[in-house]
Order: structure tokens, then C-alpha cells, then sequence
């Protein structure tokens, strides 16, 4: 069944997405964090009166404007590219992700794009108040259009508040509040906004280093790393309990991602934490896949048990489990889920036929098993199973999650001792004497944007080869165009983004360079 | 009120609201129509940074209200998004191509560092100027002249054309819109330009532009209402829903609502009045009624397009493929919160109309692009 699909269209969908996720994410964690410690030096100044506070928020501002523009420009093009490049998912899940799009735009974009004009443009047309008061709406708005796009991205990790229509053939909202309150939902904001915080802090005090490096505008650099300094170490703490609480919830609605992301081939009541390893191929085949085998590991021995089920003893179940079945821990085989679902395809086909034959009858017997509990349960929440020939072909890529897990979590531990010892020099007064610091905070924003990206290839790459867990495979949903014309608008966008992102980078370089002065 | 929100009314209701975000991104492009004279209007280095910084503290208006129009009609109306997003990807992709290029422009162009120049971004605003309105009115164009595709029992789309949308630019009623609505948004550019800015040397060379554009847009318009409104409409049929086409559809449906006609005439009175008072009077305030008679003029032309037994999507290739607002709709449910969440668009205009006063309170000067203040 999968032959019949153009893989090749697929996969340069796939990939002018990506590169289009990937560019926009670049840019997006820094307005989400910069714009609140906007706010915050603002408040300061209208609080103090002190006009350093003034000139160092414009300083930021203008960095803040910079990344602001180009991250607009890549935001736009993921919106329509759902319409363009993954038409069956639009008609699939549209009654329910679009929504979250709209109140997007009509709660977050406005609030974000009308008071960053003020913002930038009103400082000597607007009242004090009301100018800190804009500030504050485009760093609300800018979060809460994250809130909104995280709504819409959670629920295709976790499809929840939605009932089948079988007469549209499509899912149907059935509760805007599990929608939003979706637990994948809640985790997920949480968890990518204090990412964004902290990358914006680690960027604030790498360049407010730079400036004590060179010996230049210390006051504001001081100022600037006592800010983010603070900010970044609480955002710090928010991402590493959301990191955790959000990790469970994957073990419990994505499973199969969950076992890659640790590498977990056999399920354990006494499974082990693995801090870092390196993977092997064992030989052994899954399938098609190979099975991966840790080498060199520093491993906590019962942690991840612990961590994942909150008991002792608590059974993970691995990639094998979940591929092959385990009846003792009641986990279903990829077999099994895929003949369920290819009945519960073939019932909604021969409605479909039946709509179309006018078969009144037929179709009311049909229609009864969409309301019937245990069709619904038991077989259509396999439904997209039945576009898989194999069980294998649901194991998602399991060394590039794994590292990719390992190193963002690192990072994340690495950045709350970088924000500790901020703080820590700034109150002693040994900012400039600890010249390493300095050194290390600067080359520390790079790493910033790797550990920012990486979480978001483990979410995605993780939940392959789902578009919509369980409900649609990727090469389903994708729209029915030539895999040359995607690939004409990959190399289109690859090469004007690397442009902007080329210009950004040098008038944000030059920017800075140039200083507060300006 | 159980008896009111019907599905159907809904339906109509989400089909108003996306009328009223087409009619002011439409009023919005006056954004893009002044990009389009960043070469050919001002006369010095100046004149073009006060015609930038004018129109770039606006810019994001257009974006947001273009991304809402899109947002709007993915939740109310995903069919449509899944078809024509999905089948007409040229059309679709050479319009966010001309988005992208100016969300970067403004702020890049005058910034020290610049690796590409100004000239490079300014002629991205051109294009964008250029492009965004012409191939918008190209787009909205098909709702009343067909597209090329079909739809599968699950309603996949299949796209006729290998030219994916293109194919649109070949039928002469598409171009007449897509150059009524670049006209208009050039004229609309002038009428804001002369609003905000206070220099007399471009206040000059405005006026005479803005006759040399009125005069093509007026053209363009009245040639395809009237191809409209005596052509050939899609009829979709009220309790089978077949689609046919039938002559002075279009026509049938202006004067058979009387609500839609009051809207579309006096969007075109208020235009017109804008017209005269800024080539006859030469008023600075002739935006305002150029801006407010556009709103109802877009909006009656969609009730036309949506509305009174008509499909707003139609298939030129397989007419039972066309969409009608029934067909092409989200769920009850969907649209009962989504209407919810609408209310919330008074405030958002309310304070979106504060704080462009607040920012517009005085002109732009030459004095002022001279200060220290954020510039493009």
C-alpha cells in the first residue's frame, strides 16, 4: 500500500517543511524571551527614572527588531504551507487545528504586530506609561501566538477532543477545552516559551560579555547580564521541570518515541536512566530497522522506571514490545493495530460507497459503528495503521532522537549553572576578572540555538512516521503536486532564507559592534 | 437563539467574517500600492526614506490581517484551504514568496551592515508592492470564474492544470481584478502617503500620480463587474446542491439582496467621494473614504461569490466538485466557538485604531527621518 504513495514527493515535503520550521526557529525563541526582558528593563526605567535603563532597552530593541522581521517572514510561510504542501491533512483535521491558527491570529498577531509599532516608533509620541504598556503587549502577544501554534502542534501528538464524521470523511471538534488543555499542550508551551527565555538570556549575557571582553559599555553589560542573569536562571529551572513532566506524558501517548529517545529496545520493571552512551549496531534486525545497542554508557540504574511510571518497579515497555506485543502488559501488536484499522478503513469505505449508491440501508448500518464504543476503541483508533505494510515502518529514526535528546538536556543543565555563576560573579563584582566566563558566555549562544533546535527535532523526528499520532501517516497527508515542483520551492526557499539569514546575521553583528551609542 | 445558530447560519456568519478580513486587507494593501512608487515617486534620497518609514510603520498590519484572512479560513472553511492552497501551489507560493521579501525589507534596508544594499530591499518592496495585490485580485478572481480541479470521494483534490494555478493569469476576467485591485492599491498608497507625510515637492508629484491611477483602476473595476454581473454565474442548488452555470447569476444575486447591493453601492460612492477629493480638493484625508468604501465594496463582492445558492469555489473541470460554503465548512461545533472567539474583534480594532492614532498624531517630516529616533 505504501508503493502506492510518491515517496519522493513525500520526503521533499517533508523537507521543505523542515527547512522552513528549522529557519523560522532560529529566529522565534529570541523574540519570545528578548521581549520580555524588554519589559523588564523598561519597567525599570519608568520605575527609576534612570536613563541608562532607557538606553539600554533600546539598545536590545533594536537587536529585538532585527530578528523580529525575519522571524515574521518565515512564520507566514508555515501557515499556508499546511494548504500547500499537506492538502489531505488540511481536509483531515482542519475543523480542529485551524481553529487554534485563527485565535492565533486574531488574539496574538494583532496584539503583537499593532503595539510593536508603538513600541519602536512611539517613544517620544507616547506617554511613558503607555509606551512600557506596548512593551509589555507585543512580549504577551508574541507568547501567546506560541500558546496557539503549540495548541494546534500538542494535538497532532495527541489527538483528544474530536469525534469522526464519517459522512465528511475528516475528525471533528467535539471540545475546545480538551483541545487546549490538552496535557501534551500544557507541557509543550511551557516547556518551549522558558526555552525561548533562556536562549534569549544566553544571548543577552554572551553579548553583554563581548562588550566587558572588549573593555566597552560595562555598566550596560553589567546591567544587561543581571537581567537575563536572573531571568534565564528561573526560565532555566521552568525548562527542566516542564522538560521532565513533558517527558512523561510522551511515555504515556507516544510510546514508541518515548523508547527511542532512551534507545529502550526490551521493556524493564527496572529500567535505567541512560545519562550518555554511544549506539552500536547489535545485528539484530527489528524488521527492516536495526537494533541498537548502548556502548560506553553511564547508566542510573531503576531511574527511569522511577521516572516514568513515579514507582519502583514500574514496567517501560521498549521498541520490541511495542512493535511485536507484549499480552502480559496488554500492549497490542503493529500487526494487530494494522488489520484493525485496514476493517475500520474498509467500513468507512463502503459507507462512502454506499453514500454514493444511495443505499440508505447499508449506510445506516455503517453509520452505527462510527457511534458503536467498541469500533471506535478497539478499531478506528488504529485507523492510520492501515496505510502500513510493515510493523517496522513505525520506528522512528532511534540514534538521531537519542543524541539529539542527550545533547539539548545537556545543554539545558549546562545553561542554569552558566546563569548561576552569572548571577553569582555580578553580585560579587567579578564579572570582568573572570575573563573565561566571559569568553564561555559568548561562545555559549551558538549552543543556545543547537540545544533550541534539537528539542524540536526530537519532537518531530520522534513522532514519525505520524503526522497525526495513530490517526494519519505523513505520506497520506501530503498534497497531490509534483515532487518537482516542491523541489523547485525547496531550493527557492533554501536559498532565500540562507540570504535573510545572511543579512540578519551581519546587520545584527554590526549592530552590536556599533552599540548603544548609536 | 438555539433556533438561530444553526449550521447554516454559521456558515453564513464565518463567510461575513471572512468577507469583512478580505475587505480590509484589501483596504491594507494601500500598504503594498505605495510600495510599488518607491522608484518612480520621490525625487530625492529623503523623499524615498519619509515614503518608507510612512508606510513601514503599517506594514505589519497588511501581514497580520493577510495571516488571520488564512487562519480564518483554514478553521471556518477547510476544504477550501485544503483545495485551493493544495491544487493551486504556483499561484499560492509566487504570494508568500512577495510577503517574505517585504516582512525583511523595511527593516533591513537602511541598517549599517546591510550585505546585500539598499537597492536590493527596495526593490523587494517594489515587487512585493507589485505582486502581492495583483496576483490577491488574481486569486479571488477564480471564485467567480472557475479553477481547474476535482474532488475524490474523500474529497482529495486532483489539479487539472501541471500549471498548479498559474493557468489563472490566462483568463482575462482574473487579470481584470488582479490589475482593479493593483490600481486600487496604488491609488489607496498615494491617498495615505499624502495623509502622513508633510513634504510639499512629494505632495506634488502624489496628485499627479494619482490621476494617472484612478483612471486605469476605475477601468479595470467596472470591466469586471460588468463581465461578472452579465456572465455566466455557478449556481448551486439549495436542496440537492448541483452546481450549474447560469447566466446573470451574479447579477441575480446583487439585485436580489438588497443588503448586499446598499453595501456594494455605497462602497462605491465612498470611493468615488474619495476620488474626487483627493484629485478635485486636493484633501489629505480622502484615505479614510478611499479605505472605508473599499471594506463594503470587497465584502459585497464576496456575498456575491458566497452567497444566494452559489458556489463560492467553483470547479470550471467537474461542477459537482464545486464548494459551496455548506460543502466546504467546519463543524457545527467549530464554528460555534470560533463565532465565540470573533467577538473579540471589536476590541481588537478598537485598540489597533489607538494606537494608529496614537502614531499618526503628527506627520512625517524630513526633520523628523533627520533625528535619532528607529527609522527604515
Amino acid at each position: 500500500m505504501i508503493e502506492n504513495f510518491d515517496l519522493s514527493l513525500v520526503n521533499w515535503s517533508r523537507g521543505q517543511f523542515a527547512l522552513t520550521a528549522i529557519y523560522h526557529w532560529l529566529f522565534v525563541p529570541l523574540t519570545l524571551g528578548l521581549s520580555f526582558i524588554l519589559a523588564f528593563m523598561e519597567t525599570l526605567y519608568v520605575r527609576t527614572g534612570d536613563e541608562m535603563w532607557k538606553k539600554i532597552t533600546k539598545f536590545w530593541m533594536t537587536l529585538f527588531g532585527i530578528n523580529f522581521a525575519i522571524g515574521v517572514a518565515t512564520g507566514i510561510i508555515l501557515e499556508f504551507e499546511f494548504g500547500t504542501n499537506w492538502s489531505n491533512y488540511s481536509w483531515f483535521v482542519g475543523d480542529i487545528f485551524g481553529a487554534p491558527l485563527a485565535v492565533e491570529g486574531i488574539l496574538a498577531f494583532f496584539l503583537e504586530s499593532t503595539f510593536v509599532a508603538v513600541m519602536f516608533f512611539g517613544w517620544n509620541k507616547v506617554s511613558k506609561k503607555f509606551h512600557l504598556a506596548s512593551t509589555w503587549l507585543v512580549a504577551i502577544g508574541a507568547n501567546l501566538s506560541a500558546l496557539w501554534i503549540l495548541v494546534a502542534n500538542a494535538w497532532m501528538e495527541n489527538p483528544v477532543g474530536m469525534v469522526f464524521n464519517p459522512d465528511t470523511a475528516r475528525n471533528e471538534m467535539s471540545s475546545f477545552r480538551d483541545v487546549v488543555l490538552n496535557p501534551v499542550a500544557v507541557d509543550k508551551f511551557l516547556h518551549t516559551v522558558t526555552s525561548g527565555f533562556v536562549l534569549a538570556s544566553v544571548f543577552v549575557i554572551g553579548i553583554s560579555s563581548w562588550f566587558l571582553i572588549r573593555k566597552r559599555e560595562e555598566l550596560l553589560a553589567r546591567k544587561s547580564i543581571l537581567v537575563a542573569g536572573i531571568f534565564g536562571l528561573v526560565s532555566g529551572l521552568m525548562v527542566a521541570l516542564t522538560g521532565d513532566t513533558s517527558a512523561r506524558t510522551i511515555a504515556k501517548v507516544q510510546p514508541v518515541k518515548f523508547a527511542a529517545m532512551e534507545a529502550l529496545y526490551d521493556g524493564s520493571t527496572d529500567a535505567g536512566l541512560t545519562v550518555i552512551s554511544a549506539l552500536r549496531d547489535s545485528g539484530e534486525r527489528l524488521g527492516e530497522k536495526k537494533v541498537h545497542e548502548k556502548k560506553l554508557k553511564i547508566e542510573i540504574p531503576g531511574l527511569l522506571s522511577i521516572m516514568t511510571t513515579g514507582q519502583q518497579g514500574g514496567y517501560v515497555p521498549g521498541l520490541k514490545d511495542l512493535i511485536n506485543g507484549n499480552p502480559d502488559k496488554g500492549i497490542l501488536s503493529v500487526s494487530e493495530m494494522i488489520e484493525r484499522g485496514r476493517y475500520a478503513r474498509q467500513v468507512l469505505t463502503d459507507y462512502k460507497v454506499a453514500k454514493e449508491l444511495g443505499d440508505n440501508d447499508s449506510m445506516a448500518t455503517l453509520a452505527a459503528k462510527f457511534e458503536d464504543k467498541d469500533f471506535t476503541d478497539n478499531y478506528f483508533r488504529y485507523f492510520g495503521y492501515s496505510y502500513f505494510e510493515h510493523p517496522w515502518q513505525v520506528i522512528p529514526s532511534v540514534p538521531v532522537i537519542f543524541y539529539a535528546f542527550r545533547v539539548m538536556v545537556g545543554l539545558g543543565f549546562f545553561f542554569i549553572v552558566l546563569f548561576i555563576i552569572a548571577v553569582w560573579f555580578h553580585r560579587r563584582e567579578t564579572l570582568e576578572k573572570n575573563r573565561w566566563f566571559l569568553w564561555l558566555a559568548l561562545f555559549s549562544i551558538p549552543l543556545a540555538y543547537l540545544a533550541s533546535e534539537l528539542g524540536w527535532i526530537v519532537t518531530e523526528m520522534g513522532r514519525q512516521p505520524w503526522i497525526i499520532q495513530n490517526l494519519m501517516p505523513v505520506h497520506v497527508a501530503v498534497s497531490n503536486i509534483s515532487a518537482g515542483a516542491v523541489q523547485t520551492t525547496f531550493w527557492l526557499f533554501a536559498v532565500l532564507f540562507t540570504a535573510l539569514l545572511i543579512a540578519e546575521v551581519s546587520i545584527m553583528v554590526r549592530q552590536i559592534r556599533i552599540g548603544p551609542k548609536h | 437563539m438555539t433556533m438561530i445558530i444553526s449550521h447554516a447560519f454559521l456558515q453564513s456568519y464565518w463567510w461575513l467574517i471572512i468577507s469583512l478580513l478580505a475587505g480590509l486587507l484589501v483596504f491594507l494593501l494601500f500598504v503594498q500600492g505605495g510600495q510599488s512608487f518607491i522608484f518612480s515617486l520621490p525625487r530625492n534620497d529623503m523623499q524615498r526614506k519619509m515614503i518608507v518609514n510612512s508606510l513601514g510603520r503599517k506594514w505589519e498590519f497588511t501581514f497580520t490581517t493577510l495571516v488571520t484572512f488564512g487562519g480564518a479560513f483554514f478553521a471556518s472553511f477547510p476544504l477550501f484551504y485544503a483545495t485551493s492552497f493544495g491544487g493551486a501551489y504556483w499561484v499560492w507560493m509566487a504570494i508568500l514568496f512577495s510577503f517574505i521579501i517585504q516582512a525583511v525589507a523595511y527593516e533591513y534596508r537602511s541598517k549599517p551592515g546591510n550585505v546585500f544594499g539598499t537597492g536590493v530591499f527596495d526593490t523587494f518592496l517594489f515587487l512585493n508592492g507589485c505582486l502581492g495585490p495583483f496576483l490577491l485580485g488574481v486569486a479571488v478572481a477564480t471564485f467567480f470564474t472557475g479553477s481547474d480541479f476535482t474532488l475524490d470521494l474523500f474529497n482529495r483534490v486532483q489539479w487539472g492544470s501541471g500549471w498548479h494555478g498559474l493557468e489563472a493569469l490566462i483568463n482575462p476576467v482574473n487579470l481584470l481584478l488582479g490589475l482593479a485591485v493593483l490600481f486600487l492599491a496604488r491609488v489607496l498608497g498615494l491617498m495615505y502617503l499624502e495623509n502622513s507625510i508633510d513634504d510639499d515637492e512629494l505632495m506634488a508629484s502624489i496628485r499627479k500620480s494619482l490621476v494617472r491611477n484612478a483612471i486605469p483602476f476605475l477601468v479595470f473595476f467596472l470591466a469586471f463587474v460588468a463581465a461578472i454581473l452579465i456572465g455566466k454565474g455557478y449556481r448551486a442548488d439549495a436542496v440537492t446542491g448541483e452546481v450549474s452555470l447560469v447566466k446573470y447569476h451574479y447579477l441575480h444575486n446583487l439585485t436580489g439582496n438588497i443588503f448586499t447591493m446598499i453595501l456594494f453601492l455605497c462602497g462605491v460612492v465612498l470611493v468615488l467621494v474619495s476620488l474626487w477629493l483627493a484629485i478635485f480638493r486636493g484633501s489629505r484625508r480622502a484615505i479614510w473614504y478611499g479605505g472605508f468604501g473599499t471594506v463594503p465594496v470587497v465584502m459585497s463582492l464576496f456575498f456575491l461569490a458566497g452567497y444566494g445558492e452559489t458556489s463560492f469555489y467553483p470547479s470550471s473541470a467537474d461542477l459537482d466538485s464545486s464548494l459551496t460554503l455548506a460543502k466546504a465548512s467546519s463543524s457545527l461545533f467549530t464554528l460555534k466557538t470560533m463565532m465565540y472567539v470573533s467577538f473579540i474583534i471589536p476590541f481588537v480594532v478598537a485598540y489597533i485604531w489607538y494606537a494608529w492614532s496614537s502614531i499618526n498624531r503628527e506627520r512625517i517630516t524630513g526633520e523628523e527621518m533627520s533625528g535619532e529616533g528607529h527609522s527604515y
